[in-house]
């Protein structure tokens, strides 16, 4: 294992994250009660997106700049592991907003169309369909250079569609969805108890590192199987 | 040897003459940690097994990418 010292500070936040985000004191909010802790595991799997899709542009700009296809491999798998964060942020706001958004008189069904309806929810469905566009049109084209540049291109097109779509959009529309004022999350004043940001800031760094760990284990083998096409 | 068989063979009866006596005692709070405040630290540790095992794998395949690496 090369550069330990990051791996081992994501495992050691991670267990803080459980231990502290399970026992530590939360404010009792009407609706979300205990739920708020979900902030320290879903909210962090969208921070931590964010961060790697923001590494992956990155790369395919420093693609287009050199056309060295390593930064190709960079770009791609960083894209990649950030959508698994995304579908798993997607999916853990499905199970939370059932038990708080969902009117439980009603139909299953009928609660369910007003939640699919909300900006947010849209709006990161958007920008996972824009970047699972992404992976298809890199495995349409064959030829290697042409793939590598055509899909640099792309990336940034999505990069530029993402914060819209899951920031600007659910701020226009009226949402269920809370963090829409302010800088949500980061503004110390007004926002999340200082009780949960000693917790939140930490899991946000954990995640984050588990999301570039899992990138460069791809990245890693990415490199090893091409070897040939990059020297 | 010896020792450690009769310490297994008190253990295994303490185990089979002890259920019992819990299934009747149930009702009494108990004091031991995992069943305290709502039983919480089950799911840390339910949640804390999961994470580990993820991070064991990650650990075993970063460490088989590296022997690759070295080839």
């Amino acid at each position: 294992m090369k550069k330990k010292w990051w791996k081992i500070l994501s495992a050691v936040l991670l267990v803080y994250t459980i231990v502290a985000g399970l026992l530590g004191p939360v404010p009792a909010l009407p609706l979300l009660q205990e739920t708020i802790r979900n902030l320290y595991f879903h909210v962090c799997m969208w921070f931590a997106m964010m961060i790697l899709f923001t590494v992956s542009v990155v790369y395919a700009i420093k693609y287009l700049r050199s056309l060295d296809l390593r930064h190709d491999i960079y770009a791609r798998q960083f894209a990649v592991t950030a959508m698994l964060l995304g579908v798993l942020g997607y999916a853990t706001g499905a199970i939370w907003a059932s038990y708080t958004w969902a009117d439980p008189n009603k139909p299953l069904l009928n609660s369910f169309s007003t939640i699919a309806r909300d900006p947010k929810l849209i709006g990161a469905a958007i920008a996972l369909l824009v970047y699972s566009a992404y992976l298809i049109l890199r495995d349409a084209i064959s030829d290697i250079d042409k793939r590598a540049r055509i899909s640099a291109v792309y990336n940034i097109f999505a990069y530029a569609i993402l914060f819209p779509a899951i920031w600007i959009l659910p701020r226009i529309l009226p949402s269920l969805h809370p963090g829409n004022d302010g800088n949500p999350a980061l503004d110390v004043k007004n926002d999340i108890s200082a009780s949960m940001r000693v917790v939140f800031y930490p899991a946000v760094i954990g995640w984050t590192l588990l999301g570039v760990w899992i990138a460069t284990l791809k990245i890693r083998f990415q490199l090893i199987t091409d070897k040939k096409l990059i020297s | 040897m010896k020792i450690i068989n009769g310490l297994l063979a008190t253990l295994l009866m303490l185990a089979f003459t002890a259920t019992p006596a819990l299934a009747q005692t149930s009702p009494t709070p108990m004091a031991d940690l995992m069943r305290s405040e709502g039983r919480i630290y089950v799911v840390i540790a339910v949640m804390l097994t999961i994470l580990g095992g993820l991070l064991l794998y990650l650990v075993r395949l970063d460490r088989k990418i590296s022997k690759l690496e070295k080839e």
